[in-house]
């Protein structure tokens, strides 16, 4: 099951040309770009690992790929995403945020019925791949 | 000017790679770069500086010929532009690496034209795996303009060998080599050392293309750095004034610490407090031009006149 979150998510992958026009989209509105990473894409899972230091101050996206070319060779198999930050609001407000790397093989999610009280159901979502510990889940 | 040779260079590589009898217009190539405009304000703004003024211009005719070539189809390696500028104190350095800046990025060179200026402490760290992160971070912020390094030679420490100048060495080596399409590096420091640092790291010798070395400046030419300056913050000398700064600059030079425009425009700023003191002292009303107006109590009353030293 293919992981829809973010900018672009509907889209076929971007390709490295069309990420860094993206970020030199960000670059030219002032916001910071920051490469982030997980194997935990639960929807509700909005905190993600930042890879490396915060890139402030970065004037050409080509840094950026850097970073990223970096991320994707750490992390083969992880979901990785690019977010643009407006700090115009003076607090982290993502403004951009797309994903540019996905497992090969996604295998999505269960959906989890519990029966309560007065026979209500309550739902919940659970990744199959979760299952499995931390840095293993998408090998 | 080196245009005639580009010409030159260019037809004959024109009969080389393609038989057609197309004629290049260079003078138009030349009015639309635009870049006339540049090297003009440079020549204005530079006073001395021949030999570095030369060499800019040399090196935007060779991006201008770059640029016709690749229009041309013909095909054209990639120059590299790493520099090192050599020279004492004050000669320049940083603002023609900001001027070098804003032409590489006016020919297409690079793509953003910012300088990033960055020293040992910037790029060394203080323990181990300290290091890669900050020159990491340095090189990010440079990539699509130019890094410069101010003294250079502070990166190399031979006394220790364990210290970490050399793993920053070899990380922008690394750079320099590999991604010449993103970034241009400029070493700067005094001649001598530099040298020594160029014979210890050879690998930094032989990816460095252009040389430059910054010459003292002359008394007259000192002399119009000061006008220049007072003339841009909208101050100015008469005639006893400027005489008496002559004769400051003179004794400046001879005295140690000399760092040629950098001790001008510390000597202006001195001299403007003392102008401002002067006026406030003396009260009343005065004619507004006054305030401009540079006398030559407020230098004949600096300390270099009595043999101390002026900073």
């Amino acid at each position: 099951m293919r992981i829809t979150q973010g900018t672009f998510s509907y889209l076929p992958d971007l390709t490295d040309d069309e990420i860094k026009l993206q970020i030199q989209y960000c670059l030219d509105n002032g916001w910071p770009v920051a490469v982030e990473y997980t194997d935990d894409p639960h929807p509700r899972n909005v905190y993600w690992n930042m890879f490396g230091k915060p890139l402030f101050d970065i004037q050409d996206p080509a840094a950026i790929m850097m970073e990223l070319q970096e991320c994707r060779a750490t992390f083969p198999n992880h979901y990785i995403r690019i977010s643009g930050f407006d700090r115009s609001y003076g607090r982290a407000t993502t403004a951009l945020q797309f994903i540019v790397q996905r497992p090969d093989e996604e295998p999505g999610f269960m959906l989890e019925r519990q029966e309560v009280a007065d026979r209500q159901i309550k739902y919940t979502l659970r990744s199959y791949a979760a299952d499995k510990p931390k840095g293993k889940r998408y090998e | 000017m080196s245009e005639p040779e580009g010409v030159e260079l260019l037809q004959t590589s024109t009969e080389g790679e393609t038989p057609t009898d197309k004629r290049v217009d260079i003078d138009a190539a030349y009015r639309a770069s635009n870049v006339e405009a540049l090297l003009d304000e440079l020549e204005r703004e530079l006073i001395g500086l021949a030999p570095v003024k030369q060499r800019i211009r040399e090196v935007a005719a060779l991006l201008l010929i770059a640029r016709l070539r690749e229009t041309e189809g013909i095909g054209t390696q990639r120059p590299t532009f790493h520099m090192s500028f050599t020279g004492d104190p004050g000669t320049g350095k940083t603002t023609v690496a900001l001027r070098m800046a804003k032409i590489l990025h006016h020919m297409g060179y690079v793509r953003k034209g910012h300088l990033v200026v960055a020293t040992r402490d910037d790029l060394v760290g203080q323990y181990v795996g300290h290091t890669a992160p900050k020159t990491k971070e340095i090189i990010k912020k440079a990539v699509g303009g130019v890094l410069f390094i101010d003294e250079a030679y502070y990166l190399y420490r031979p006394e220790n060998e364990r210290d970490y100048g050399q793993e920053a060495i070899e990380m922008l080596l690394q750079v320099m080599e590999n991604q010449r399409d993103d970034l241009v590096v400029i070493l700067a420091g005094y001649k001598d050392r530099m040298s020594t640092f160029f014979q210890a790291n050879p690998g930094f010798h032989s990816r460095v293309g252009h040389h430059l070395h910054f010459p003292n400046y002359s008394l007259d030419e000192l002399m119009a750095i000061a006008e220049l300056m007072v003339e841009q913050q909208e101050y100015r000398f008469d005639d006893p004034s400027r005489r008496a700064f002559w004769e400051y600059t003179g004794l400046r030079m001879q005295q140690p610490h000399f760092s040629n425009a950098r001790s001008i425009r510390n000597a202006i700023d001195r001299i403007k407090l003392r102008q401002a003191n002067r006026l406030l002292k003396e009260g009343g009303q005065i004619a507004a031009a006054e305030l401009q107006r540079i006398d030559e109590q407020d230098i004949r009353e600096s300390r270099v006149f009595r043999g101390g030293a002026d900073t």
